[in-house]
């Protein structure tokens, strides 16, 4: 994605050509073709434009549809349901369980995303510095990490954590922290925070880390060198002259893990299901729980279409920031 | 003297630490789930745990395949998986090869929509698509499933392969459009070959996507039960394993490899931020 977009857009001159029409060939056609040749194009696209229009459009509008209807297990029965305007967002945001739930998301959104970026741009530095055969085994562990699947990654670290058996546990008791003997982490609603924040910044680093070292690598030594004989010290040249350089990459990634905060409900519904309590409830899991558990898929589809509007208010940075580095990259 | 020749190797370790350390975290999961899966039960369950097996044992292999149904969900992630994959190709091939090589309007505002498609809130839209497969007879069913993986692998596939068609010279495809060829028989012929290795690649990553999928397996199939796929079975390890650690981390093993192999393979292109984004659940 971005960054592949600008790898390849380098290379390539081709990004948005309508800008530099002389480089296209006088097409082959007489009369007839050509009005066959302008819609070819719109043939090729109609699959995936089909496709988005019915799975994605079309979901999202009876979400919203759904969310402003009295829409309960009888309903989703008898199809009739009626249209109640405003009446469960207003539900919703007068529930202080919600409110809580709210809130815990945030934090665990900006611990993910905070420990995420700090411990992906040391291990970015620290790859770089390297060297080769060093550099190589760092790489290839971090891919080994980014690609165990998240429902086996996720039991695993059930295994890891188990109150008896589980190595974490054992360890922990050895080094003489006894109260660690068969410690049930998944009974704790804080102790099971703390191990889903492990696991997703455990695999969200990898990613992470290798994006900004392939951004690091693009910059130029020459403005080290100057800036060492200028005298700087470590962190000033990192302020200075990497910082800046890695800023577009760095706010990317950025963007991107905090819209991926929402994807942890994989690892949250297979690990606790939000439990215990509330403890772990994010937005998802608090929509789904709702909808599907409880039958309220008005409340349900209300939630979620609140996330939908607070994760777009990050999208558009997003979306921003990739389209000022497509525009560099040309 | 030593000072300069001492100092080097000194100032690296503190690197060289942080580095062994890295590799430590990263690799410890997975390697403590193999190593688990290879272990006789009595070492998995004794109060002082082993870093290295003692000796090995395929039994919990073996119990993880003759496990109930285990065949079966194999059989159904592979199919919806590579259904979804060669889905989202051919209809990626068809719109990438529009975008990159055609001037028409509205080809902006196509790729921008590909763009906020492959940022689509999933987690967000389980409820609806629950509703609508309910109402359409689609609940149960894997035709459902590779659709929905289709979906979100399309965006992905068309913009790495507008990529990979970008740069490919149309000079090419020109020089046989004048020895005669058509221009779709030109693509097929000169730029296909050209493209095999992209198509490879992002094949691989739609792969692992739809692979890894557990949200929408595990609310759009409920009541047939033999439609489950793999993460959903393993998610549900304690129905079929109880306590079984052993089983139920060479299940994981089994379902992990695809994956791990595939990345590895593709460790190049990874590494150099061509997937960035592109796999993460």
């Amino acid at each position: 994605m971005p960054v592949a977009e600008k790898r390849t857009a380098a290379r390539a001159p081709r990004w948005r050509p309508d800008t530099r029409p002389t480089a296209r060939p006088a097409r082959p056609a007489g009369a007839g073709g050509r009005r066959a040749s302008r819609l070819w194009p719109y043939a090729l696209v109609a699959p995936a434009v089909g496709g988005m229009l019915y799975l994605l459009v079309y979901p999202l509008a009876r979400a919203v549809l759904i969310s402003l209807q009295d829409f309960r297990l009888r309903q989703l029965i008898s199809g009739d349901a009626e249209f109640v305007g405003l009446r469960n967002y207003r539900t919703l945001l007068s529930d202080p369980r919600f409110w809580e739930v709210v809130q815990r998301t945030f934090l665990f959104m900006a611990l993910n995303v905070f420990l995420i970026m700090v411990i992906a741009t040391l291990v970015a530095l620290m790859v770089e510095r390297l060297r080769r055969i060093g550099r190589t085994v760092v790489l290839c562990s971090l891919v080994l990490a980014w690609a165990m699947p998240v429902v086996a990654a996720t039991t695993v670290f059930q295994w890891l954590f188990h109150s008896e058996f589980g190595i974490v546990n054992q360890t922990l008791t050895s080094l003489g922290l006894t109260s660690f003997d068969r410690y049930p982490w998944f009974a704790n609603g804080t102790a099971s925070f703390v191990i889903l924040v492990t696991l997703i910044v455990w695999q969200s680093v990898p990613f992470a880390a290798i994006t900004l070292y392939s951004a690091l690598t693009t910059v130029p030594l020459e403005l080290y060198e100057s800036a060492r004989l200028d005298g700087a010290g470590a962190g000033r040249i990192f302020r200075s002259v990497t910082f800046p350089v890695l800023r577009p990459i760095f706010l990317l990634v950025l963007s991107l893990e905090v819209i991926w905060t929402f994807k942890a409900f994989v690892q949250i519904w297979v690990m606790t299901r939000g439990g215990p309590g509330d403890a772990t409830t994010i937005l998802p899991v608090y929509a789904v729980q709702t909808a599907l558990s409880s039958q309220r898929y008005d409340l349900g589809s209300a939630a979620s279409m609140i996330t939908v509007v607070l994760m777009s208010g990050v999208l558009v940075l997003y979306f921003r920031q990739m389209f000022r580095q497509e525009d560099e990259s040309r | 003297m030593s000072p300069r020749t001492v100092h080097p190797r000194l100032r690296r370790l503190p690197l060289n630490i942080a580095a062994a350390a890295t590799v430590v975290v990263c690799l410890f999961p997975v390697y403590w789930m193999v190593s688990t899966a290879f272990k006789p039960s009595t070492d998995i369950q004794s109060a002082d745990p082993r870093l290295l097996p003692r000796t090995w044992t395929l039994d919990h292999f073996q119990r993880a395949v003759e496990a109930d149904g285990f065949a079966l969900f194999w059989r159904n992630s592979v199919l919806v998986t590579l259904g979804a994959v060669l889905l989202a190709l051919l209809v990626a091939l068809g719109a990438a090869f529009a975008v990159a090589r055609m001037r028409w309007k509205g080809r902006r505002q196509f790729m921008l929509m590909i763009f906020i498609a492959q940022m689509a809130p999933w987690e967000s839209l389980i409820i609806p698509i629950y509703i609508i497969s309910r109402d359409t007879d689609m609940l149960d069913r894997l035709p459902t499933l590779t659709l929905i993986y289709f979906m979100i692998t399309l965006p992905f596939t068309i913009v790495v392969l507008r990529g990979f068609i970008g740069t490919i010279p149309p000079e090419l495809e020109e020089a046989a459009q004048v020895d005669g060829c058509t221009r779709t028989g030109a693509f097929w012929r000169v730029a296909m070959p050209l493209l095999t290795p992209g198509l490879m690649a992002t094949s691989l990553f739609g792969f692992i996507t739809a692979w890894n999928e557990f949200a929408y397996a595990n609310f759009l199939i409920i009541k047939q039960q033999d439609n489950r796929t793999l993460p959903v079975w393993l998610s549900s390890f304690q129905n079929t394993f109880g306590t079984d650690w052993g089983a139920t981390m060479a299940a994981s093993t089994l379902f992990a490899l695809p994956a791990l192999v595939i990345f590895l393979l593709l460790q190049r292109h990874v590494t150099s931020g061509f997937a960035a984004g592109a796999v993460k659940g």
